[in-house]
């Protein structure tokens, strides 16, 4: 290290090789500042003013008073709590089981968890409108067919607040659930042994040790499950606007229909950013506190539980949980397809390819649509891997001052959620001097945006596991930092780069709630397609191109599990 | 059926009223000459390769309109970019705001659109042949910007499964009854230009307060009007309280157990016209595509998807009850173009959505 800070210290050098890394933290620091600061600046200041231009605070007032905001307001709460309720107390169990039990058939758990967590959540809001909608749904169906009850008679009815809960979290605890198990695969077990050795019972064993250590983890993944909630679009817009109450998402997008209200919808983004940046400053503060639970690292396999005969009952536990985010809803769109009418069960009278037909063949925007997402998931995971990866190297190698401003900035946009993003960047790129409007640059900035915090993240503990010895090797052989990083660093790093690409192409395919805001009718992607082929109710469309999606999605998760050096350990930290 | 009865007020009248006040210049154009579909438009159009087609008109019909054109003009593709007629409004606004001209040939099923385009000057004079040969006047802008593409019902219906014909609905009315909570579905003016044209037409004839009934019902609230027939079809509600009258007949004729019922108190009819921007990208395959629309072959195309046509050769389909015997609501884009915004705002007060 000495040797290397007096190489480049050397004034010889210096004058006559050109370190490239500050001009790319300048023009980093600058895109930074452009994607996350730019759109939220024009947020703030259009729910300060009025049509006119005049300074105001009548956007806040109305917010606060007017019942036709308080109404979704209070609605968004109690949908956000309950499903972040609901996640813990089903994913906790869940997690620990997978990672502390000898329940069997545990990496399939993990694996279907993880489609789960890949279904766009409004994909899953369809299907489970084809599956419990009061009277078409498959499930009331089965119940009627099966109890011999009136045909009004119903046992589920998705459009209801609680149908929505139910939705929001069969989407959302895999995130409480990756983080309790991971939290618990990197708990030693030896606290747990030196506790049972002590005389500790099995249950004050898991009273006192186990919850113990694995409580940050379920309060951070409560912590996400509530922000998640909070801020979709897709599943209440599919599912609460039939029962007749908006949330708060889909009140700012009802307030982008004509005549538009832009000021009102900038005013009513701001508090969910508010809640957010409060709610992620109380998660890293919950976690910044787990440190002694990580102490030592993973020093083996934990002692697993033996359940003994309860091992199948935890198994059918758990597999009851996975029919309604997978099973079913697969189920229901796979029927659809092939359904002349979608809420009836196939059969040989009413098979029919006609809905294949109709999207490929008929179905003029499906091209285009398929098109354009391929492009942005592409850029985008190859624009967003490469200043994660830069982004990750200045940062874990200290490479420049500021560093840690630049990890922040990097972070930041995790605070923005979709929506008010997708409001922010509106109304930035609508007016000069960048009108990015129409054009598929304004999809891709919102994407990269959304994606980043999480490649960076990724990339960064990948960074940390790189012995940075062999960077000094090369750096002291004459290399430049950027020589380095291309020759050296990346190739080590390749796995976690293809993983990290991968992952971001995933989460594109299925992001709507800022899409919805700022597509065109030349940049339409397929998640806005199925939105709007949902509100003219064509459902047996949806169902198709829902499950090519699908496929899509399965198969690079799938590719991602084949990397050499990959595989499931990693796939787990996702 | 040329004639579609002399109580209606046509839009045509009333948007030639909103231009002339805001035109108040004496000079006007005379009407454009019919234009005939020429070799040399074809050529032109061709090398264009491409037309857009915004509307508002159910996919699977537009879809079809689109596979027709395509089939008779071949290498020129037609993209449908359909969503709810207030969506095309609202996205044609942002788009040109934006200076965005993506958009050759729209159609609206909210006719107060074309008078509110007209007067920003966007849309480009073009009179097919058929439109001055067979279209009644009162169908055409006198300025030749458009005329009437389409017509339909927004009428209400009944699931003939779930409900007995004897115990279906017969009047706006009867929906009020306590027996049909919970099993109304109903389309939304914020998002279909049908509804919105309803909307108008019903509270200014029964009046705010059967809304604010209906509103009690637990209605299920969807949003274009093509939906609520899907929904009675699904078996999802028994009853619609408005959507359009061409999709329950086509879901009826592919064996779906629907019906259709036109109130007592009047049904509303909704005209839909086919525009053409001046800005339009493509603008020799747009006028193409104009001309087709209105000539007998895709007209004829329409009658079979359930809709009405003022094409004068064009007769109703056998087994739809001509729109001659239907007590249809008088149409007023005028006045919908007025009180467009207020309607909307008091629908969203009414219904909470």
């Amino acid at each position: 290290m000495n040797l290397t800070l007096a190489v480049s210290a050397s004034p010889a050098r210096s004058t006559f090789r050109i370190d490239w890394s500050r001009p790319i933290l300048v023009v980093v620091a600058a895109a930074l500042c452009l994607l996350v600061v730019l759109p939220l600046g024009w947020l703030v200041y259009y729910s300060l003013h009025d049509r006119a231009g005049g300074f105001t605070l009548a956007n806040f007032a109305q917010l606060a008073t007017d019942p036709t905001f308080l109404d979704p307001l209070v609605t968004t709460a109690i949908l956000a709590i309950s499903s972040a309720a609901i996640c813990c107390a089903v994913a906790a169990p869940m997690g620990w089981l997978v990672a502390r039990t000898d329940m069997p058939l545990r990496k399939t758990v993990r694996a279907l968890v993880m489609a789960s967590f890949v279904t766009p959540p409004f994909l899953g809001a369809v299907a489970w409108e084809l599956l419990a909608a009061p009277n078409s749904g498959l499930l009331n169906k089965i119940f009627r067919a099966a109890t011999g009850a009136e045909p009004d008679d119903y046992l589920f009815n998705i459009y209801t607040l609680p149908g929505l809960i139910f939705v929001i979290a069969c989407y959302t605890f895999p995130y409480v659930f990756v983080l309790v198990a991971n939290a618990l695969d990197r708990i030693p077990g030896d606290l747990e042994d030196a506790s049972s050795i002590l005389g500790g019972s099995a249950w004050t064993t898991a009273v006192r040790v186990t919850i113990p250590l694995a409580m940050p983890a379920v309060l951070a993944g409560a912590l996400i499950a509530f922000l998640q909630a909070m801020t979709l679009f897709g599943s209440p817009a599919i599912l609460a606007l039939p029962a007749g109450f908006h949330t708060m998402t889909t009140k700012i997008w009802s307030l982008f229909q004509y005549p538009p209200k832009l000021e009102l919808a900038a005013a009513a983004s701001l508090p969910l950013l508010a809640v957010t940046v409060a709610l992620l400053r109380a998660e890293s503060f919950l976690l910044g506190r787990r440190g002694y639970s990580v102490v030592g690292g993973r020093q083996g396999d934990p002692r697993r539980v033996r359940l003994g005969p309860w091992r199948w009952v935890a198994f059918a536990a758990t597999f009851v949980v996975l029919l309604n985010p997978v099973f079913l809803p697969y189920g229901a769109l796979l029927n659809a397809v092939f359904s002349h009418v979608p809420s009836e069960f196939v059969s040989f009278d009413n098979l029919t390819l006609h809905n294949i037909k109709f999207v490929f063949f008929e179905l003029s925007a499906t091209g285009l649509a398929f098109k354009n997402t391929l492009i942005l998931c592409t850029s985008t995971a190859t624009i967003g891997t490469v200043m994660a990866v830069v982004i990750a190297y200045m940062t874990s190698r200290k490479a420049i001052a500021w560093h840690r401003a630049l990890g922040f900035l990097a972070t930041a946009p995790v605070a923005v959620p979709g929506i008010v993003l997708g409001v922010g960047l509106f109304l930035t790129y609508t007016r000069p001097p960048f009108v990015l409007y129409g054009t598929l640059w304004i999809l891709l900035i919102a994407f990269v945006t959304i994606v980043l915090p999480f490649a960076y993240q990724q990339l960064q503990s990948a960074f940390r596991v790189v012995n940075p010895d062999i960077e000094e090797a090369s750096r002291i052989l004459g290399a430049t930092r950027l020589g380095t990083l291309i020759h050296i660093t990346a190739p080590l790093l390749r796995t976690s780069v293809i993983a990290t690409w991968c992952f971001i192409f995933v989460g594109v395919i299925r992001e709507l709630s800022a899409a919805i805001m700022l597509f065109t009718s030349e940049t339409k992607v397929i998640s806005v397609l199925i939105f709007d082929l949902n509100e003219s109710g064509d459902l047996g469309a949806i169902a198709v191109i829902g499950i090519i999606m699908l496929v899509v999605t399965f198969a690079v998760v799938v590719l991602v599990n084949r990397i050499p050096g990959y595989g499931g350990e990693r796939l787990r930290n996702a | 059926m040329g004639g579609v009865g002399v109580s209606r007020r046509t839009i045509l009248k009333a948007s030639g009223a909103a231009a002339v006040g805001v035109f108040a210049s004496p000079i006007r154009a005379a009407a454009p000459e019919p234009a005939s579909i020429t070799p040399d438009l074809i050529e032109a159009a061709k090398k264009e390769g491409k037309v857009i087609y915004y509307t508002s008109m159910d996919l699977p019909l537009s879809e079809r309109l689109a596979k027709a054109f395509e089939a008779k003009y071949p290498g020129i593709a037609v993209r449908v970019e359909r969503t709810g007629a207030e969506r095309v409004f609202q996205r044609v606004g942002q788009e040109y705001a934006s200076n965005i001209h993506a958009v050759d040939v729209v159609n609206s099923s909210d006719a107060s659109h074309f008078i509110v385009w007209k007067r920003d000057s966007l849309l480009a004079s073009f009179v097919p042949e058929d439109v001055a040969k067979y279209y009644p006047v009162e169908q055409r802008d006198r300025d030749g910007m458009f005329a009437a593409f389409r017509a339909s019902l927004s009428v209400i219906g009944y699931n003939t499964r779930l409900v007995k014909p004897e115990d279906a609905p017969k009047s706006f009315a009867d929906l009020l009854d306590p027996k049909w909570a919970g099993k109304i579905v109903k389309a939304h003016p914020g998002y279909s230009g049908t509804i919105m044209t309803a909307t108008y037409e019903m509270s200014r004839d029964i009046g705010w307060d059967y809304f604010e009934k209906l509103a009690k019902q637990r209605v299920m609230q969807v949003q274009s009007a093509s939906d609520p027939p899907k929904k009675l079809a699904l078996g999802e509600r028994s009853v619609m309280a408005d959507g359009n009258e061409y999709v329950l007949f086509q879901l009826k004729e592919s064996g779906g157990a629907v019906e259709p019922v036109y109130p007592t108190e009047g049904t509303p009819l909704i005209v839909s016209p086919n525009g053409l921007f001046k800005a339009a990208p493509n603008p020799n395959a747009a006028r193409l595509f104009q001309s087709f629309c209105f000539s007998p072959e895709c007209q004829q195309l329409m009658i079979d998807g359930g809709m009405r046509s003022f094409h004068g050769q064009i007769k109703d389909k056998p087994g739809h009850r001509p729109l001659d015997d239907v007590k249809a609501m008088k149409e007023d884009a005028a006045a919908v173009e007025q009180h467009g915004d207020e309607i909307k705002a008091h629908y969203v007060k009414i219904f909470r959505v």
